[in-house]
């Protein structure tokens, strides 16, 4: 472990601390204050863009809980921010609650949903637990279109009210970017603090030797139904965003292929890892936008028959790709360019 | 050594099978407090399936295990380990992908006093319960000299530390017994001399009793004060190393039924 040069720790109080020196402290500063200032400077287009990635950090928290530190893969992680999404749009919408009192209660719904969901990694582990899960995906779209669609909407978009904050409404994306970074900030500070709390220290040991880790003292069921659960929480809560950020429900949002491009992103940025999770999150989003804006060029090479299907098949394709390259030569993902980049910068000029 | 108070553990005709194959019949002893208890016997005695039986991996078919005077065999092993039963791994099951420091900082889970909100927050009392527990977990590296490789994810360590992290994982749950499964297996003499430095250094530090299984005859009959010898999972012979160094049926099980008394003097090592 490389630590900045000249600090020394002489407390384990000092010792189990995040940020070390004053320079940490202003550079993150000066990071909010920048984030603070982007809408003013950058166009609209890019904003909805970091809105969306704002509101992915988020629910990858809830991955990383999950599936990065406790080992559990959740083919489900769409399906369970529909919940959180879909709760909220019916409680503000059906009874009239407002945002702030919709919003806990529909990220609690889908804590306690993905409880439930969670019920069978008491069993199973692995690639059974993964179909459980998928289980999950198929059963919660259905029931979102089938059992009430007049509750539901069913297949059709319903919209939802922008929420309000002391007169102040998050109506545009420049606004919505302040209630959304706040929530991503706030989920990252908590998600990191409770890896390396307790709970996080059990989650891993649960992931790493879940035998040793119950001979040793660590209530295996419940803390992995308790991984469930923080996870659907984050999940619900970046479902309720998504929905204030695109301004209605759809249950198109939340089907299996979301749940990928999510597993896919702690993969590239590295399972475990806090910056990581956020790493791969940016990186996955913006080759989502340059891969959709290097469709139609390359479309336009073959003839018109194929080319749409190449227009269309132009994101997974590249989404596909970069999975394996990453797991083929950095499987420790962006996160472990991230330590080396650190150690460089910190030893730099000299080579060791 | 016999009165009541001194009796820390005590296996009671213990029984294991798997399916029809039967692993351990009519096992009785008894570990007295303060005292390095030897389980040694010849390759799939049942030494390990008799540890798997106290730390609760195996539930025993027949039979039952007293610790402190309180009938152990039906408690889930979580609470094994709230009771202070623990123990090392043959195979070194630690978690690779935290540090050692975290490694045995995960032992003291039991002692933690918060939950995951409080996890979330680190402030105030979570913040201190780490703190406090860091500075008990600090004295075992101490102990076992883990200082320098504190901060290192334990995938990266070279074999023989790692026994040491194992063993400084079950010291962190604070045992009030501790069972080492092979602590010296695939290591050299010079790793073994400090291993078994470690082993008395915890045991006269610590006062508990340890059981130990090791094939390294050498070792056993140095740090043990009393040997039980398994065979074919039953017990075959019980009592200090000196006499079971004598003991016809231990020399038969390792050497087999032409063996000559007096080979045992160049120490008979099964593996």
């Amino acid at each position: 472990m490389w630590r900045p040069c000249g600090t020394f720790d002489d407390t384990y109080e000092k010792d189990v601390t995040i940020m070390r020196t004053a320079a940490q402290w202003a550079v993150t500063i000066a990071g909010l204050v920048l984030l603070g200032l982007l809408p003013f400077l950058l166009g609209g287009g890019l904003i909805t863009t970091l809105n969306l990635i704002g509101v992915s950090v988020v629910s990858i928290m809830g991955l990383h809980i999950l599936t990065g530190l406790t080992g559990q893969i959740s083919l489900g992680h769409g399906a369970f921010m529909g919940v959180g999404a879909y709760a909220m749009m019916m409680l503000m919408n059906l009874t009239g609650f407002s945002f702030w009192l919709a919003m806990p209660l529909a990220v609690l719904t889908s804590g306690l949903v993905g409880l439930f969901f969670g019920l069978p990694s008491l069993r199973i582990k692995g690639f059974y637990l993964a179909m459980a899960t998928l289980a999950a995906q198929f059963i919660i779209p259905w029931t979102i279109i089938n059992v009430r669609p007049d509750l539901t909407g069913g297949t059709s978009t319903l919209t939802v009210d922008a929420p309000n904050l002391f007169g102040f409404a998050f109506s545009s994306q420049q606004r919505i970017f302040y209630l959304v970074m706040a929530f991503a900030v706030i989920s990252v500070i908590l998600a990191r603090n409770l890896q390396r709390s307790k709970v996080g220290r059990a989650f891993v040991a649960i992931r790493d030797n879940d035998l040793a880790a119950e001979i040793m003292g660590v209530e295996i069921f419940r803390y992995k139904l308790l991984a469930f659960f923080i996870c659907s929480l984050y999940s619900g809560l970046g479902g309720c965003l998504l929905a204030v950020w695109m301004g209605a429900v759809n249950v198109d949002s939340f089907l299996l292929h979301e749940s990928i491009w999510y597993l896919g992103m702690i993969i590239v940025g590295g399972l475990g890892s806090v910056p990581g999770a956020v790493f791969g999150v940016v990186f996955i989003r913006f080759l989502e936008i340059v891969s959709q804006s290097i469709g139609p060029p390359i479309a336009g090479f073959f003839p018109d028959a194929i080319g749409a299907a190449v227009k269309s098949g132009i994101s997974p394709f590249i989404f596909g790709l970069v999975i394996l390259l990453f797991l083929a030569y950095e499987p420790r993902g962006l996160a472990h360019r991230w330590e080396i980049f650190k150690h460089f910068y910190r030893r730099w000029p000299f080579s060791h | 050594m016999s009165s009541p108070a001194e009796r820390k553990m005590m296996v009671e005709d213990l029984a294991l099978s798997f399916g029809s194959v039967q692993a351990l019949s009519g096992i009785c002893f008894t570990v007295y407090d303060n005292e390095i208890l030897a389980l040694i016997g010849p390759n799939g005695a049942g030494k390990t399936s008799v540890l798997n039986c106290i730390s609760g991996f195996y539930r025993p078919k027949g039979g039952r295990i007293l610790f402190k005077g309180k009938d152990i065999s039906r408690l889930s092993t979580t609470k094994r380990a709230q009771l202070g039963i623990s123990r090392t791994f043959q195979n070194i099951e630690l978690y690779t992908g935290l540090t050692a420091l975290d490694n045995l900082m995960a032992s003291r889970h039991i002692y933690i006093r918060y939950g995951p909100v409080a996890g979330s927050l680190f402030l105030g009392k979570a913040r201190r319960e780490e703190v406090k527990n860091r500075a008990e977990v600090e004295e075992i590296i101490d102990l076992l000299e883990l200082a320098e490789v504190r901060h290192k994810v334990v995938e990266s360590l070279p074999y023989g530390v790692r026994k040491r992290v194992d063993l400084g994982r079950a010291l962190a749950l604070d045992p009030q017994i501790l069972l080492l499964d092979e602590p010296m297996a695939g290591m050299n003499v010079e790793e073994k001399e400090d291993m078994a430095r470690f082993i008395l250094d915890v045991q006269e530090l610590k006062k508990i009793p340890i059981i130990i299984v090791e094939h390294d005859m050498g070792v056993v009959m140095d740090i043990s004060q009393r040997v039980v010898v398994l065979d074919f999972g039953t017990k075959i012979a019980e009592g200090a190393p000196e006499d079971i160094k004598h003991d016809r049926k231990v020399i038969r099980a390792y050497l087999g039924k032409q063996a000559k008394p007096d080979r045992e003097e160049n120490e008979p090592v099964s593996a």
